[in-house]
């Protein structure tokens, strides 16, 4: 019997903290639209979201693709198909690494950033002296982070691949010794610029939506107190990883299946 | 008297916590009202139920012309304009400098051109005292000076309405001493009319025309400084003199003392 | 930081990811022209498909002019129907070309190849919403094992 309850009382809070959070990203970005204020914010936060994640994000696809040219190459030659490695370095990247570890790093790099940053602004009355000043936090503060975050990441998971793709090329070709014009040639013969790449980049805009949306509704909600916002950057981190992954499933049973 | 802000019978529940009973109070124009009370009795409750914050579950609160429990999101956008708040921690936003700080509801309420903009700006610094201070960040101001820092971006838009919200908590004497003597000179010279949440009773009772003390859900005590003095109220003469014991007690609610102790080590 | 400063970096951001996109698109994707610009449709019936998929490439010599759009089988005679899309830019097939089910590699992909036929006066040439007549079904491995059993029995 309690078990139900249980399960009954999650379920209304999760539903509830869904439509709290949508109604929120709904009054932040619905409404008359004023570029000459919102741009230079915009800027600022593209900054903040996007190139403070850049380095972190590089770093990890050189290595992510050397790793995969290195496994793959030693699992190819066994079956003498290391000239399939391309194919095997790109289409992993570009389909479920590219997207899905940007999304994760952007998830512990820029969204914990974000919830904290809100949760502190909100602790120390900073969002309700905006709105006792007849600015609304939510436009001000919630709407540029949002457009901020929905343009970086698929960006990011972009370099991600190709600089992962480079590294793959760095392991197979320049120290492993797969031809240099097969690696790239039957990489392009199965790489396909709709399916892959687009579906790619479709799935890091939804990623993108997902965690910087769960960051921001995270710092909004937070509680105002030190434990409050520790335990909200990390559920920021933890719920964004969860959403990340199981999106991720869906989104390639439908796009691949 | 003409009165800026009246509350009438409010009635406000945070969850299942009752914070007001039928709470009325009056700040007349032009003045300073003090809203006092012991702690956590909900005085900046009451600050932000003026400012539209927190909604009353009943009761009215007019400010102005506007009747701020009625009012929409733009509406009540459009009263916030011609009043404002000094919080707590000064609440200035700690990316960008003093300057930009108070120069921030300017720009994001006028179309003034950046000139004018710098000499508001300095103005209302010079009348803080920090004109000095303008290129630095919020983190590098002592307590004192991040509230004089404050109280000049709240001036910024010229309100009718200025909240202060425990303005001396934590202050040194002389930063405190600032303070008092800015409130009241700000509010004789720019005619604003001021409400002044405290417990320091002394600082308050030299600058406040008006005094409310807030006790129990409810009020207890209300009118000049002079009147309350000789109000018959026990918790207003408790409060006013600061006493330790009295109709607030001393003691948190608990059971008999020696029957705790001789319970030994059993905790309760 | 100054204002200037982060326009900067922020244009240093977005000129990277264009970079970036730049070189998957040039580098990593294919450009056979195939699937983009214009193309048409043939069909061709084939007895048994084995492993051909939508979006397998259609291949002239190797090259690749068109891709497998669709397949369908073909209620009334159980043939399968494939959908072909070849670029306008090679539309002189004669209807006497033949198209085969081949296998890139022992364990590779199976593909169509295409065999353009003899041209001649009273040879049209193939249009869009045309079918090939002349087809080849792809090889089955038991099939093959099997005809090579019954003519060794043969002996």
């Amino acid at each position: 019997m309690t078990f139900f309850i249980k399960i009954g009382r999650n379920t209304l809070n999760i539903l509830q903290g869904v439509g709290a959070a949508s109604i929120m990203l709904f009054q932040a970005l619905v409404g008359k639209p004023e570029p000459r204020k919102m741009f230079p914010l915009l800027i600022r936060q593209l900054y903040v979201v996007g190139v403070q994640s850049m380095l972190i994000i590089l770093i990890s696809g050189l290595f992510i693709g050397m790793v995969l040219g290195l496994q793959g190459y030693t699992i190819l030659v066994d079956f003498g198909a290391e000239q399939a490695l391309g194919p095997m370095v790109a289409l992993s990247l570009l389909r479920e690494l590219g997207p899905v570890v940007t999304a994760l790093l952007f998830a512990g790099r820029a969204g914990s950033a974000l919830t904290a940053e809100i949760g502190l602004m909100r602790a120390t009355e900073q969002l309700s002296s905006l709105e006792m000043m007849a600015v609304d936090p939510l436009r001000r503060v919630v709407a540029p982070r949002f457009w901020a975050g929905f343009i970086s990441m698929p960006l990011l998971a972009l370099m991600f691949s190709a600089v992962g793709i480079y590294g793959g090329f760095l392991v197979g070709v320049q120290w492993l010794g797969v031809d240099d014009g097969a690696f790239w040639s039957v990489m392009q013969a199965s790489v396909e610029w709709q399916n892959d790449i687009l579906n790619g980049f479709i799935k890091s805009l939804v990623f993108a939506i997902v965690v910087t949306w769960i960051a921001l509704y995270k710092g909004y909600t937070a509680a105002p107190t030190s434990p409050g916002i520790s335990a909200a950057t990390t559920q920021t981190v933890v719920y964004s990883s969860l959403a990340v992954l199981g999106l991720d499933f869906v989104l390639t049973a439908v796009m691949f299946g | 008297m003409d009165n800026l802000v009246e509350v009438k019978d409010i009635y406000f529940k945070r969850g299942d916590t009752l914070i007001y009973e039928d709470v009325s109070v009056q700040v007349p124009r032009g003045k300073v009202t003090a809203i006092m009370g012991p702690s956590g009795c909900g005085k900046t409750t009451l600050l932000r139920l003026i400012g539209g914050q927190l909604k009353p579950q009943k009761g009215s609160i007019r400010f102005a012309d506007y009747e701020i429990t009625e009012l929409g999101r733009n509406q009540l956008f459009e009263a916030r304009k011609r009043m404002s708040m000094l919080f707590q921690s000064g609440a200035l936003f700690s990316d960008i400098t003093v300057f930009e700080n108070v120069a921030f509801p300017l720009r994001e309420h006028t179309n003034l051109p950046e000139n004018i903009i710098a000499t508001v700006v300095k103005m209302k610094l010079e009348a803080v005292g920090l004109r000095g201070a303008g290129k630095l960040f919020p983190q590098e101001l002592s307590g004192g000076m991040a509230r004089r820092a404050a109280l000049a971006r709240s001036i910024a838009l010229d309100p009718e309405l200025i909240m202060y919200d425990e303005p001396f908590a934590g202050q040194d004497p002389i930063s405190m001493g600032m303070l008092v003597k800015l409130i009241r000179s700000l509010n004789s010279t720019l005619g604003l009319t001021s409400i002044v949440v405290s417990h320091d009773i002394h600082e308050v009772m030299s600058i406040a025309d008006h005094v409310v003390i807030l006790a129990n859900k409810t009020v207890v005590g209300q009118g000049t400084p002079e009147e309350l003095k000789r109000d018959g109220n026990d918790l207003v003469q408790q409060f006013l003199r600061g006493e330790a014991d009295g109709p607030v007690p001393f003691h948190y609610a608990a059971s008999e003392y020696e029957s705790d102790l001789l319970a030994g080590g059993q905790k309760k | 930081m100054e204002t200037r400063k982060i326009e900067l970096l922020v244009g240093v951001f977005i000129s990277a990811a264009v970079v970036a996109l730049i070189f998957l698109a040039l580098q990593v994707a294919n450009q056979s022209s195939a699937m983009r610009g214009e193309t048409y449709t043939l069909y061709a019936n084939f007895d048994n498909i084995g492993g051909l998929k939508v979006r397998s490439p259609v291949k002239v010599g190797g090259v690749v002019v068109g891709r497998v759009a669709n397949i369908e089988l073909d209620p009334e005679y159980f043939e399968a129907v494939v959908e072909l899309q070849i670029s306008k830019s090679f539309s002189q097939f004669p209807e006497t070309s033949s198209a085969s089910i081949l296998t890139s590699g022992l364990l590779g992909e199976q593909y169509i190849g295409l065999e353009p036929g003899f041209m001649d006066d009273d040879v049209f040439v193939l249009e869009d919403g045309d079918s090939i007549f002349s087809t080849n079904s792809a090889v089955v491995l038991e099939e093959l094992i099997g005809q090579f059993l019954f003519s060794q029995g043969d002996n």
